[in-house]
């Protein structure tokens, strides 16, 4: 078995709960936020551009970029590398401004 | 605010040099907020797993964990003690000169939705830096990220960004990045430096002086090698290849003078590349304020003040030295901001321990700025193609064309006619790129406020400013 961050720290973490991704349940432990529940389930991108629609996600990390922009219960651009999931969020990859073609 | 007499001291940044002056100030009788945009204390250096994942050992992402944790205890006494107040999950956007005092402008939460303000006789900016990354073909791919961006997503979140793991760039920073994620499971698939750290050697009595530093370069070189790690000197990654994400990266050979060498280059499969050129100070809060810069970091005196009376700054912010600097730096704002707000004379013999470590690091990362650079000759390998402005997708072709064809010579006129730097992060990640491939001075271009702010929160303080008393 690989080592994980959580056997490294020795996490106990609270129970697990859900959120959907483009209507997948993905798993989240308490306190993680929207790209670290993307990631741990293997998801890297979640945005594309709104000029040539490339797919981006997180970059930076620590809320500078806003390359991991994402709709999240309806509301696009929040950043995933910020926005803690909380259960039964509903997030959905931002296409362009994430405004349905209002731009 | 409490409705005292006492003087009040606002902190922008939890990092270490932001605590670091609140528990001198606090601890000399003067009343402290500090203001952070995290969820809890410490900044990017001591990011901690968030509460509900339960780390039993948090310390194992760590160095000198235990400074944090004595750190960590007093700020919580002062606290509890009702003498330091931490507002978390506030990114401050404006610092508001007054007559006699600031008023620090905040958006609150996550989401950055509702606004809220502080006001203080004194500042200190703790704002921090972030990590330059300069552009090659293919770094706007999914699993391209920051070397402390994995970092900061290791620590805060458990998370790791992919399996295979190449580290690339230059700078000390990498070490502790490859380290962290070996330790955590992923294999690291190259280890690739731009510089030659053999050249150290010409620093050796500043070297020498830093002991503990060099200690700790060796322990992550030693976690390295057990990792069984390959590590590239003189390397750079020339492009990352993928579609959808990254599957691959190339890798090649410098010569002396930071060319690439011909047909060196080397595929490494990987579905992540970590990577990082050095770190940049935030100054934007600083500009806003009229403080001046010094190059790309805000200008302070001995006691960390800036020229704009009221205002101190500290740690990344006046230039890049990690954690121990930082500390310093921080307390002796702290001393110098309580001494001045009291009326007393400040007492350089109250901080002469931290201005001993101040003087000998800063030596230090002079030494190991000459050191870590990126190839001289980056720019060539960046193709017509490639995005330089992530957010506006300005490409390097666009870049070039507003400077041969159209005669723009300075990273103003580019941005004007290009839009690169425009966009969501104003020109944060970008300006480095642009500037080098422009070939124009990357000096630093003024933001009207230090992160995009809904429009209706801009409107309010402008219709209430007629009336407002302090
Ligand atoms: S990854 Fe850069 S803002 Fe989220």
């Amino acid at each position: 078995m690989r080592r994980t961050p959580l056997d490294l720290v020795r996490a106990e973490p609270g129970p697990a709960y859900t959120v959907t991704f483009d209507g997948r349940e993905i798993p989240v432990l308490p306190g993680q936020t929207a790209a670290a529940a993307l990631w741990s389930a293997g998801i890297t991108s979640w945005r594309t551009t709104r000029r040539t629609g490339e797919p981006r996600g997180v970059f930076c990390g620590i809320g500078v970029c806003f390359d991991c922009l994402v709709t999240i219960n309806g509301r696009p651009n929040q950043r995933a590398c910020l926005v803690p999931a909380e259960p039964g969020d509903v997030i959905t990859t931002q296409e362009g401004t994430g405004h349905d073609g209002r731009n | 605010m409490g409705g005292t007499e006492q003087h009040t001291l606002v902190v922008i940044g939890a990092g270490p040099a932001g605590i670091a002056a609140a528990l001198a100030a606090a601890d000399a009788g003067v009343r402290v907020t500090i203001v952070d945009s995290a969820p809890q204390a410490g900044g990017q250096f001591y990011r901690r797993p968030a509460a509900g994942l339960g780390a039993r050992r948090p310390q194992a992402l760590h160095h000198a964990w235990g400074t944090w944790e004595s750190l960590n205890a007093r700020l919580q006494a002062h606290i509890a003690a009702d003498r330091i107040r931490h507002l978390t999950d506030h990114h401050v956007w404006f610092v508001e000169r007054l007559e006699t005092a600031f008023t620090v402008h905040a958006l609150v939460g996550p989401e950055q939705t509702d606004p809220d303000t502080v006001t203080a006789d004194a500042v200190v900016l703790a704002t921090g830096g972030y990590e330059k990354v300069l552009p090659f073909p293919g770094w706007t791919l999914p699993g391209v990220v920051t070397a402390g961006g994995a970092q900061a997503m290791l620590k805060g979140g458990l998370v790791l960004p992919g399996r295979t793991v190449v580290v690339a760039g230059t700078g000390p920073l990498l070490m502790p990045v490859a380290a962290g994620l070996a330790a955590a499971g992923a294999t690291i698939a190259a280890y690739i430096e731009s510089a030659d750290p053999k050249s150290l050697v010409r620093h050796a009595s500043t070297l020498a002086r830093n002991p503990a530093k060099l200690a700790e370069g060796a322990q992550y070189g030693a976690a390295l090698a057990r990792h069984g790690v390959p590590v590239r000197m003189r390397h750079t990654v020339v492009r990352a290849h993928g579609t959808a994400r990254l599957e691959a990266v190339t890798v090649a050979a410098l010569d002396a003078e930071g060319r690439i060498r011909p047909g060196t280059g080397r595929r490494i499969a990987c579905d992540t590349l970590a990577v990082g050129h050095g770190m940049l100070p935030h100054t934007d809060l600083a500009e806003t304020l009229g403080c001046a810069l010094d190059g790309v970091r805000v200008a302070v005196d001995a006691e960390q003040r800036t020229d704009v009376p009221g205002i101190w700054a500290a740690g990344e912010a006046t230039g890049i030295g990690g954690a121990v600097l930082s500390l310093a730096e921080g307390e002796i704002a702290g001393h110098s901001v309580a001494a001045q707000l009291q009326g007393t004379d400040p007492d350089p013999r109250g901080w002469s321990a931290a201005a001993k470590t101040r003087s000998r690091l800063r030596a230090f990362f002079a030494a190991i700025d000459t050191v870590y650079a990126p190839p001289a000759h980056w720019p060539e390998s960046v193709t017509d193609e490639t995005v330089l402005c992530r957010c506006e997708e300005v490409t390097a072709g666009e870049i070039r064309e507003a400077v041969e064809g159209l005669g723009a010579g300075d990273l103003r006129t580019v941005k004007l006619l290009t839009r690169a730097g425009m966009g969501w992060c104003q020109g944060r990640i970008c300006a480095p790129g642009v500037a080098g491939v422009a070939g124009c001075p990357a000096d630093t271009a003024r933001r009207p406020f230090a992160r995009p702010v809904p429009l209706g929160v801009l409107a309010g303080p402008a219709d209430t400013e007629p009336n407002r008393h302090h």
